[in-house]
This record gives structure tokens, C-alpha cells and sequence, in this order.
């Protein structure tokens, strides 16, 4: 199966039925795959008439009580970032799939690159927090969408998969279980206002239609829902708490893999670039080469690269020309050296051997 | 061991379904492990388009292509842009009549746009012809496993078709690729 296609598998067996988008390559097989099989299911999708409107409608449909998602690629990213916010802000559960192409701008629709990572945490204005997950694998196209849809709903916090062309249209084995694990969301506690927060800083959710009255604004709002917009007190309380309520629990979000935690020099890597590291790790094994591979990005786990504490230097092979290599630099007291590729082409093995000849 | 295929020809002679079929025959019917992927661009519109395939027995961690060791080749601008540089000890199977150059390596002609227009009336099925010639020529996967695959991929009412094309892959590829 392709991992696009198990994307839509994954978000399917998590339960989402409301898809809105707009066909961007090399996303669209999400899309076709949506438009197909969600009918059946009970669902409903909509091909809405650009990006600014398929986000706004996966918001509302999730206002509506469903899991809801959308799909898309750099230039579409751009577009959602304005009601990105605005879901942030709502805090409404909803998941955005990013398949990375070459960028900036229209850039290289059919080649793969990891060049959102930054946009996808800081992208829309002002303070606040999200979650990104980054497969690496089919299978991972599936098991991380579902997982999105448990860490959105638990959270109540936009939650993406920042994927790319490479693991987007390959074709692997993939095992689809007979049902997965879905988290249910908490409901809004009787007697509880709509936004206000037990120590997770998570409110209960009341869709429309639930019997509870909310009122949902972007303005900087008190627990009841309705605009308070000029007491300082009242917007730090609340944008505090959209941004404790994911960075606070970042152990628990977090999802990485150590290979040999006593190596001196470490790759740290998230999606394909991870595969190659790999390739690399089984053909010449050397227990002084490590590997911190993440399948969650954001919240940033620096804790994770404590597991290595004799490391000297930090490897970081991206899809980019430096964006997660700033997230190692900042927690790290030690060299971090960025293997930088673009133009839509995964590292080669040879490469991060020579770049380990290099830099070890 | 790790085999890396590439097929390449013109956008719409189901270059990239080869590759897919390949790939499902090794990963649901040989019980090995196979990643599929491909170049494609405005080449699927009638330029060089190409599909890859690894498969191994044991789980493929890197999933490109990097150095083929089997090429499927069905275009001239094909051969140019993605078999020209083929290794010396790789195996290549070339379409006799759309191919005009030769590689250094090892290699095989299958007239399989020929025999699909003529013998079997429907030049469309020439890929699966070639599909047949490289399981013999190189029995990267088996036969029974490129059957089901083939039949999982084709549509509907054109089984028979495909059946013929690819037995008669088979024995093209017993005739012409004596590697």
C-alpha cells in the first residue's frame, strides 16, 4: 500500500469522518482516498474551494463533535496558517497532514523535502503550542494518524503528521489491525465553563449540539468562551495555559527511538533521513555511532538527547538547509553539525558514511 | 539479498504499475520484504517516466534505488536518462523494437510491444509481457507470485488478457534471455 493511502486507512480506523481539502501533489491521494471511502463510512467529505477554506471547515466539522482532517502540501501549509491559529486558540482537536515537497513557493510538487518543520510549530501569529509527528515508514503513515487523532482529542490541540513525497507515495507492507486504540474525548464536566481547566490545562470538550451553550471566538476570551481582550491578566492566563498544556506534558507526547545510548557520536533524526541512518548503523556496525530517531518533533523532547551522555557530537541529516538541527543546538552543550540535502532526494548511505568520516 | 529494480519508459505504458506489481508479488506472495517508489513529474505526461522497486529478504531500511542490479528498459529516452550508466554486472531487458542502443551490461532483447500488438492484439499489455520475461530472466520473484499480483492489478475483465501476456512473457524470456 502507499503510505498516502495508508494515511487515510489510519485516519479512517481512528474514526475520523469529516475530510475537508484540496487536492495539492503530492498529498492527493489522501484526498482521493477520503473521497472514496469516507461516503461509505458514514462520513462526509468535501473538495472545498482552497486551503483556507478546507481548514475552516475541518474546524467547524470538529465543532460538530467529529474527528476531522485535512491534507496538504507546502503551498496549501502557507495558506491554513491564519486559522491554524485560530484552531489553537479554539482549541479544537483537528489533524493536518502535511506531505513536505521541495520549497519555497511552488517549488518542486513531485520531490520530497522536510522544509515546514518550522512553520508547522511557529507558522500562525502570536504564542502557542501544537504537536507534530514525522513518520518514516507505510506502516508509520498508519499507526502515527491515529495516534494524531488520540494526541488532538487528548489534548485538544491541532496535531500533524509532517510527512513528505518520499513516504508519502512509497509502496510497502503495511498491517491494518481489526480495530485500534481510539481515546475518547473528555466531555465538558457538568457545572464546569466551557474553557476552564482541571491541572492539564485541557478543558472538557462540548460540541455544538451537545446541550451546553459555548461560545467559540479567536479573541483572547475567560473560561466562559466570550472576548476579554484588553486585560493582560485574562490573556496570559489563557495563552499560558494553550502553551503548558502541550510543553508541560512533553514526556508523555514524546516517542523516540536510542540505539546505542553509550556512542560518541549520535545521529539525531525524524522521517526518512532515519532510514538511511539505518542502512548505514546495519552495515557498519559500531557501537560508538548512535541514533535518536523521533517519530514525535513537537514538543521538542531534549530530555531524549540525555540518553546519550557520552556523546561528543550531534549529527543532523535534514531534508532542509537547517531547521530541527536548531532544536539539538539549543539543548546541547556540545557540537551539532547539520547534514544538510535539497533538491528532493533522500541522503544516500555513502553520504552519512563520508559526513561520519568527517565529523566523528 | 537485496535486489534493486528499475523500470523505465514513456509516460503511459504502465511503467510505474510494473514496478508496483513487481514489488506487490515479492511483499504479499514470496514473503519478502519490498518498498516501491518512483520519479514522476511531467514525465508521466509522455516523457522518461520511471518506477523502482527494492526487494530483500530481509526488512529494507534505506527504500531508494541507488545502484540497480536488474533494469527494465522500454524507451529510448529512457534507456538514455535512467539505463544508460547501468553497472557491468547488472542485467538489463530491453524492448527489441523501442530501444535502438545497447548497454555495457548484461542484457536481454523481448520484443514485447511487438508480440503484445501483434500475437496478442493489445499493445497495452506490452509491460506485462516484460514483467514475464524478467521473472524468468531473473526469477527476482516466482512465477505463482507474479501471477497473483498481476490479477490483483489489472481491471477487471481483462484477466484472461493479462494471463496470456504474461505467460507469454515467460517464454520470451526463456527464449531471449539465455543470461
Amino acid at each position: 500500500m502507499q503510505g498516502n493511502a495508508a494515511c487515510a486507512e489510519g485516519a479512517l480506523a481512528a474514526g475520523c469522518r469529516f475530510f475537508g481539502g484540496y487536492p495539492i501533489t503530492p498529498s492527493t491521494e489522501i484526498a482521493e482516498t477520503m473521497a472514496r471511502r469516507l461516503p461509505k463510512a458514514g462520513g462526509v467529505f468535501i473538495s472545498m474551494e482552497d486551503e483556507l477554506a478546507s481548514i475552516a471547515a475541518v474546524i467547524g466539522a470538529a465543532w460538530t463533535g467529529v474527528r476531522a482532517m485535512t491534507a496538504t502540501s507546502g503551498p496549501g501549509f502557507s495558506l491554513m496558517m491564519e486559522n491554524i491559529g485560530y484552531a489553537a486558540m479554539t482549541e479544537t482537536p483537528c489533524v493536518i497532514v502535511n506531505v513536505q515537497r521541495g520549497g519555497p513557493s511552488t517549488g518542486q510538487p513531485t520531490r520530497a523535502a522536510q522544509g515546514d518543520m518550522l512553520q508547522c510549530r511557529f507558522g500562525s501569529h502570536g504564542d502557542y503550542s501544537i504537536i507534530a509527528l514525522t513518520p518514516n515508514s507505510v506502516q508509520e503513515m498508519f499507526d502515527l494518524t491515529v495516534k494524531a487523532f488520540n494526541l488532538a482529542d487528548r489534548f485538544r490541540v491541532p496535531t500533524f503528521l509532517m510527512t513528505d513525497e518520499i513516504v508519502g507515495h512509497m509502496r510497502e507492507r503495511v498491517t491494518i489491525p481489526d480495530s485500534v486504540e481510539v481515546t475518547p474525548r473528555h466531555p465538558l464536566a457538568e457545572g464546569s465553563l466551557p474553557f476552564e481547566a482541571g491541572d492539564d490545562g485541557v478543558p472538557g470538550f462540548a460540541p455544538f449540539g451537545s446541550g451546553r451553550s459555548v461560545h467559540v471566538t479567536g479573541l483572547t476570551h475567560d473560561e466562559r468562551g466570550y472576548p476579554d481582550t484588553t486585560d493582560p491578566a485574562a490573556h496570559d492566563r489563557l495563552v499560558q495555559r494553550l502553551v503548558a498544556k502541550v510543553e508541560s506534558a512533553r514526556r508523555d507526547i514524546a516517542d523516540y527511538e536510542v540505539v546505542n545510548p553509550d556512542a560518541r557520536t549520535v545521529f539525531v533524526t525524524y522521517g526518512p533521513p532515519s532510514r538511511t541512518v539505518e542502512q548505514v548503523m546495519r552495515d557498519h556496525p559500531d557501537e560508538s555511532v548512535g541514533h535518536l530517531r523521533l517519530r514525535v518533533v513537537w514538543p521538542f523532547p531534549e530530555f531524549a538527547l540525555e540518553e546519550f551522555p557520552n556523546a561528543k557530537t550531534f549529527l543532523v541529516p535534514e531534508l532542509n538547509m537547517g531547521q530541527m538541527v536548531r532544536e539539538v543546538q539549543r539543548h546541547v552543550d556540545r557540537p551539532v553539525v547539520l547534514i544538510p540535502k535539497i533538491g528532493g532526494e533522500l541522503h544516500t548511505p555513502a553520504e552519512l558514511v563520508r559526513a561520519l568520516e568527517v565529523h566523528r | 539479498m537485496r535486489h534493486e529494480v528499475r523500470f523505465s519508459g514513456y509516460g503511459g505504458q504502465g511503467i510505474i504499475l510494473s514496478a508496483v506489481i513487481l514489488g506487490r508479488a515479492a511483499a504479499l506472495y514470496d514473503g519478502k520484504y519490498a518498498v516501491q517508489t518512483q520519479v514522476y513529474g511531467p514525465e508521466a505526461r509522455g516523457g522518461a517516466s520511471m518506477g523502482q522497486v527494492v526487494i530483500d529478504d530481509a526488512p529494507i531500511l534505506y527504500p531508494e534505488v541507488t545502484d540497480p542490479d536488474i533494469y527494465v528498459i522500454m524507451s529510448q529516452q529512457g534507456f538514455e536518462k535512467y539505463g544508460v550508466r547501468a553497472r557491468p554486472d547488472a542485467v538489463m531487458l530491453l524492448d527489441t523494437d523501442l530501444v535502438r542502443s545497447r548497454p555495457g551490461c548484461r542484457y536481454c532483447e523481448v520484443p514485447a510491444t511487438a508480440e503484445a500488438k501483434g500475437v496478442l492484439g493489445r499493445e497495452i499489455v506490452a509491460n506485462i509481457v516484460m514483467i514475464g520475461a524478467l521473472v524468468t530472466a531473473t526469477g527476482v520473484v516466482s512465477r505463482e507470485a507474479i501471477e497473483r499480483a498481476v490479477l490483483d492489478s489489472v481491471p477487471k475483465g481483462t484477466e484472461n488478457l493479462n494471463s496470456k501476456a504474461l505467460k507469454r512473457g515467460f517464454e520470451l524470456g526463456e527464449r531471449a534471455c539465455n543470461l
